[in-house]
């Protein structure tokens, strides 16, 4: 049950897509420009991931190693033509502001990683828990960045004023210079936690000894 | 039915691709081989290189894949079969260097591959057809835009080199000061379209 409950735990901090492994940027610095967008593109990352990793893990025995990239590819491609046409469908204005960053997914490095470095070798269940916990992690990372840079550029979350009344926005947040900075703070301060983090178990580890 | 070469629209097309809708710091495209290959001046230009070639490429091959797909009446397609033209062609770009131009080869050799997943290119495919240019703004559009690309990551690359030299806060060592200095590019490169705010 630890392992498991490691698999899932892993991408939010450890392993965690955005900061750590610095994959699937493109969509990161792009759609955050609110939380609502950022927790629409994690979702439907999430899908997407969830349904490659099933079904990679279901034929993973059945794929020549040789060929696996492109086989790997083909799958994730179908799903993400599912999730376009499902969003196209269902929530047309939240397909009309991620853009072509919809069918973008598709060259996701979170994906095509998780598939090559997880679902191939794992069974269906623990594939299943990775992708859960690997997509929250991007979807938590999302909506974070997406939040700050919605209260800091407009005053607002969700669309609702939060800030007192005398703030001026800072628009450049809103705009693609404010993702770049955010970004870069963020990774700063994670660097800084962990680094904390790390002094703080050494020094546990010195006072047992 | 627009004029199929028209100077003024073409100009339009490739500074905007160039400067004002810069793929890396407007757009956001290929934001991963913007860091990750933006270490040394040199291996920029190699990156640069291998991107514009590939890119225009690809842009003008999936402009003709689509049109099949729209005489098919299956364009739901698009974006499986074009990710598989943008791999094959990466693949036979390396393939046709590799045997008529290993110079060439050598010096792109490594950056080659990376480009598949490089999401400026399947990114310029699909912008390609959703803003509906004729075949001539294709070329136009995707050429620019990998030279907006390669310019961005070359200007990247110079900064960083000066950066490592430079003392600067432990955490922010690495990736985090490159985002920050992207965004301070970012921003210059938004004096292209006219303050706003």
């Amino acid at each position: 049950m630890a392992k498991q409950r490691n698999e899932f735990w892993k991408g939010f901090w450890d392993e965690n897509p955005t900061f750590r492994l610095m994959l699937g940027l493109c969509p990161t610095l792009a759609v955050t420009t609110s939380l609502v967008n950022g927790l629409g593109m994690g979702l439907a990352t999430l899908a997407v991931l969830l349904g490659s990793n099933i079904a990679i893990s279901l034929v993973r025995d059945s794929i020549p190693s040789q060929i696996r990239i492109p086989s790997f590819i083909v799958i994730i491609a179908s799903f993400v033509t599912i999730i376009d046409l499902s969003m196209h469908a269902f929530a047309p204005v939240l397909h009309a502001a991620l853009g072509i960053f919809v069918p973008l997914i598709v060259v996701n490095c979170i994906i095509l990683g998780r598939a090559e470095a997880f679902a191939s070798k794992n069974s269906v269940w623990m594939s299943v828990l990775d992708a859960i916990g690997m997509g929250l992690g991007f979807t938590v990372n999302l909506m974070v960045l997406g939040g700050l840079r919605e209260i800091v550029g407009s005053g607002q979350l969700l669309g609702r004023p939060i800030l007192p009344a005398g703030y001026q926005p800072s628009l450049v947040m809103i705009l693609p210079p404010g993702a770049f900075l955010t970004l870069g703070m963020l990774m700063a301060l994670m660097n800084l936690i962990s680094r904390r983090l790390e002094v703080r178990r050494a020094a546990g580890r010195k006072e047992l000894t | 039915m627009r004029e199929l070469v028209d100077f003024s629209t073409l100009m339009t097309i490739a500074i905007g691709a160039i400067f004002i809708n810069n793929f890396v710091l407007s757009r956001f495209l290929g934001i991963c081989p913007f860091v990750g290959v933006s270490k040394s001046v040199e291996s920029s230009v190699g990156m640069g290189m291998a991107v514009i070639f590939v890119m225009t490429l690809a842009g003008v091959a999936t402009y003709y894949v689509n049109k099949v797909l729209a005489l098919s009446g299956i364009e739901f397609l698009q974006t499986l079969s074009f990710i598989l033209v943008i791999a094959a062609l990466v693949q036979f770009v390396e393939m046709f260097l590799q045997k008529f131009n290993p110079a060439l080869y050598s010096a792109l050799g490594i950056y080659l591959p990376l480009i598949t997943t490089n999401c400026a290119v399947l990114g310029v495919s699909l912008l390609n057809i959703k803003e509906g240019y004729n075949i001539i703004e294709v070329i136009v559009f995707s050429l620019c835009a990998a030279v907006g690309f390669a310019l961005a990551l070359v200007i990247m690359a110079g900064i960083r080199e000066r950066l490592e030299i430079t003392d600067v806060p432990r955490s922010m060592e690495g990736a985090p000061i490159a985002f920050i200095v992207a965004g301070i590019l970012s921003l210059a490169f938004m004096g292209f379209s006219g303050m706003k705010f």
